[in-house]
C-alpha cells in the first residue's frame, strides 16, 4: 500500500513536470508532493493542509483572481443575435487558451447567456452558440476537449437588468469559470 | 370581476377562512378584461332555487366565467331565484334584453352533498336548449361553476367551454421561482416546484397529469418531468451540455426535446422516462422549440436558413419544411388543436408579437398590440392563446381570442408572471 501510495503522485508530478515548458508553473511538482505527505503521515490532525481541487497550485489561482492579469477577465461580449467572437476578444481568448494547455486538469465552463430580448428557448440555444464558439476557439488553441464543457443560461441570468441598450449589451456574454467557481 | 357576496353568506363565512383567502390573495392571478368581442350575445344566470346553502354563490362563478370569455354580456334578473322545473316568465326576461337564460335547482342529496340541476332557455323561441345535472360538494362549487359555465357555453355556441381547465406558469417574485397551476381564471393557485434557480418552458402531458419542463436547479439546463397530484419527478433528459423545450407526443408517451449533446441544440425525442432518446432531425444551426400537431408533425424554431424561422417535420423523423417566411424573427410555433392554424411570436419593427398563421391559406393576422410578447400557448378548445407579455416593467400572462377581439390579462400584485401553459380539457 505504501509504494501506491507513493507511486501514483510521483507519476502526476512526472507527467505535470513533462508538460510544463510553460513559466510560472515550478510549483507544480511541489504541490502535488505536500499532498502526497499529509496523506501518508496522516498522524497530525491538527494539521490543515490546503488542497486545491484539480491539483492546481496556488500560483495558477492568483493569476485568475489578479486584476492585472488578463486572466482576470472571464467574459466575452456578442453583438445581437449573433455568436461571432469579435477581434477585440482575440487575446483575452487566447491567454485563457495558454493557461487551459498549460495547466492540463484545470477544467472550464463555458455559460453562455443572452440578452432578455425574443423567445426564452431560441435564447437559450443561442446562449449555447456563444458557449460554443468559446469552446471551439479554445479548442482550435489546443485546449483538450475534456477540459471544456460549455451550457447555456439563455436569458435567465442578467447581469444587468435595466431595459436598456447597453444593459443588454453586457448581458449578451460568454462567461469562462474555472474548476472551484462554478 | 369580484364576486358578489351577500351580506347575509358573508356572516356565514367563519372569520378565519376570510382572512385565510385574503392572505392568499397577493399570490392570486387577477384576471382584467381589456377587450372584448364585437357582438356579444346577451344572457342572463339567473339566481339559483337553493343555492343560499352554498358557501358561496355558484351562479356568480358561471357569469363571471361567462362574460371573461368575452362572447357574452350578463344580463342581470335581480335576486329573486328561478329554478330549475318552474315556469319561465319570457316576458320578464325578454324585457331586460336577454336573449338565453340559465335557471337551475340546488337540493341536498344526502352526505352533506348537493344535487344541482341546471337548464338554459332560448328566450326568442321560449324553449329549454337542454339541461345538465351534477352532484357536488358544497366546498367544490367553484368547480361545479366552471363546469356549469362549459355546459352553457357549449349549447350557445357549439364548441366546448375551457373553464374547467387549468394554467401552468412560472411566478417569479425576488429570487424566488415558483412552478404554479391555477384554475384558468386564476384562481385557487397552487406551487408544484419551488426554485432559488429559473424554471422555464412547463408542458402539459396530454392527460393532464404531468407537468414537463426545463429547471436549472443543477446549474444547467436539465429537463424533469413532474407527476402533479404526488409531486414525483424524474428527470427526462440531463445529457452533458444543455436540455430544454420539452414538447409531448400526441399519445403522451415520448418527449420532444433539444440537447446539444452533439453539439449544437438539435432535436431529439425520449421516452418520459428518459430512455430511448432518438434524434429528430439534423441541422448546422439551432433546432429549438418543437411542438406536436395532432396529426403528428412536429413544428419548430430553426435559424439554418439564416434566420430564425418555423419548420416543420414529421414526428417521427425526416426532412424539414420551412412554414414562415415573411420577417426576420418568427419562434416559439405552437399548432392549434385542430391542426389548421399556427400560433407564434414574430418580430415587427423591434416588437415581438403573437401571430396567427392560417396553414391553408397562409393569410397571417398580428393578434396583439403589446411588445414584448413571449410562449404563446393555445387553450384546448382553439379559442383563445394565453402568452406572456410586459406591461408597466412586469411580467403578465395575457391571452386574446383567436380572432385578436376578446382580450384578457392576468397578473400578480407583486412579482413576474410568465412561461404560460393551458392545460388540456379534464378527463371526467
Amino acid at each position: 500500500m505504501k509504494l501506491v501510495r507513493f507511486t501514483l503522485p510521483l507519476i502526476a508530478a512526472s507527467v505535470l513536470a513533462a508538460c510544463s515548458s510553460a513559466p510560472g508553473l515550478d510549483g507544480q511538482g511541489a504541490a502535488v508532493e505536500d499532498r502526497s505527505g499529509a496523506a501518508s503521515s496522516g498522524v497530525d490532525s491538527s494539521r490543515v493542509t490546503t488542497v486545491t481541487a484539480d491539483g492546481v497550485g496556488g500560483a495558477g489561482i492568483a493569476a485568475l483572481k489578479d486584476p492585472k492579469n488578463i486572466l482576470s477577465k472571464r467574459s466575452v461580449l456578442f453583438d445581437y443575435d449573433s455568436y461571432v467572437i469579435k477581434d477585440q476578444y482575440r487575446p483575452l481568448v487566447e491567454a485563457h487558451a495558454k493557461f487551459l494547455v498549460a495547466n492540463p486538469t484545470m477544467k472550464m465552463l463555458i455559460q453562455g447567456n443572452t440578452d432578455e430580448r425574443g423567445s426564452r428557448e431560441y435564447n437559450l440555444a443561442l446562449g449555447q452558440k456563444r458557449a460554443d464558439a468559446v469552446k471551439k476557439a479554445l479548442g482550435l488553441l489546443g485546449v483538450a476537449e475534456g477540459q471544456l464543457e460549455s451550457v447555456s443560461l439563455g436569458e435567465e441570468k442578467p447581469s444587468c437588468n435595466d431595459a436598456t441598450e447597453a444593459c443588454w449589451a453586457a448581458n449578451r456574454r460568454g462567461d469562462m469559470l474555472y474548476s472551484g467557481e462554478f | 370581476m369580484n364576486l358578489r357576496i351577500p351580506p347575509l353568506l358573508r356572516r356565514a363565512v367563519p372569520a378565519g377562512l376570510l382572512a385565510l383567502a385574503s392572505a392568499a390573495a397577493h399570490a392570486q392571478l387577477a384576471i382584467e378584461i381589456t377587450g372584448a368581442g364585437a357582438n356579444r350575445m346577451p344572457v342572463a344566470v339567473a339566481t339559483f332555487e337553493g343555492e343560499n346553502a352554498l358557501p358561496r354563490a355558484v351562479t356568480d362563478v358561471v357569469r363571471a366565467d361567462l362574460e371573461r370569455s368575452g362572447l357574452f354580456k350578463m344580463v342581470e334578473l335581480g335576486p329573486s331565484p328561478m329554478g330549475a322545473d318552474a315556469p319561465v316568465d319570457f316576458g320578464r326576461v325578454r324585457s331586460r334584453g336577454a336573449d338565453a337564460v340559465a335557471v337551475g335547482t340546488v337540493s341536498p342529496s344526502g352526505a352533506g352533498r348537493y344535487q344541482i340541476q341546471v337548464r338554459l332557455h332560448d328566450t326568442p323561441k321560449q324553449v329549454s336548449l337542454g339541461s345538465q345535472a351534477m352532484v357536488m360538494a358544497p366546498q367544490h362549487y367553484r368547480a361545479t361553476g366552471h363546469r356549469i359555465a362549459d355546459f352553457i357555453y357549449e349549447k350557445l355556441t357549439g364548441e366546448p367551454g375551457v373553464f374547467s381547465t387549468r394554467i401552468a406558469y412560472v411566478l417569479k417574485s425576488g429570487s424566488r421561482y415558483e412552478l404554479q397551476i391555477a384554475d384558468a381564471d386564476g384562481s385557487n393557485a397552487q406551487t408544484a416546484l419551488a426554485s432559488k434557480e429559473p424554471i422555464i418552458s412547463p408542458a402539459w402531458s396530454p392527460d393532464g397529469s404531468r407537468l414537463a419542463y426545463v429547471s436549472f436547479e443543477a446549474k444547467k439546463p436539465v429537463v424533469y418531468v413532474h407527476s402533479i397530484a404526488t409531486g414525483q419527478r424524474n428527470v427526462a433528459a440531463n445529457f452533458k451540455g444543455s436540455n430544454s423545450a420539452p414538447a409531448w407526443s400526441p399519445d403522451g408517451r415520448r418527449l420532444a426535446v433539444v440537447l446539444t449533446k452533439d453539439g449544437q441544440s438539435q432535436l431529439y425525442s425520449v421516452n418520459a422516462d428518459g430512455s430511448g432518446v432518438q434524434r429528430l432531425a439534423s441541422s448546422s444551426g439551432i433546432d429549438t422549440e418543437p411542438a406536436w400537431s395532432p396529426d403528428g408533425m412536429i413544428y419548430f424554431t430553426s435559424d439554418r436558413g439564416g434566420s430564425p424561422q418555423i419548420y416543420r417535420v414529421p414526428g417521427s423523423g425526416g426532412d424539414a419544411q420551412r412554414v414562415t417566411f415573411e420577417g426576420s424573427y418568427n419562434v416559439s410555433p405552437r399548432p392549434s388543436p385542430d391542426g389548421k392554424s399556427l400560433v407564434y411570436v414574430s418580430r415587427n419593427g423591434g416588437r415581438f408579437q403573437v401571430t396567427m398563421l392560417d396553414l391553408a391559406s397562409r393569410q397571417t393576422q398580428i393578434l396583439t398590440d403589446s411588445s414584448k410578447d413571449e410562449s404563446p400557448s393555445f387553450a384546448p378548445n382553439g379559442r383563445m392563446v394565453l402568452y406572456a407579455t410586459e406591461v408597466g416593467g412586469r411580467g403578465v400572462l395575457a391571452a386574446v381570442s383567436s380572432d385578436g377581439r376578446v382580450k384578457q390579462r392576468l397578473s400578480v400584485q407583486s412579482g413576474d408572471v410568465r412561461e404560460p401553459a393551458w392545460g388540456p380539457q379534464p378527463r371526467n
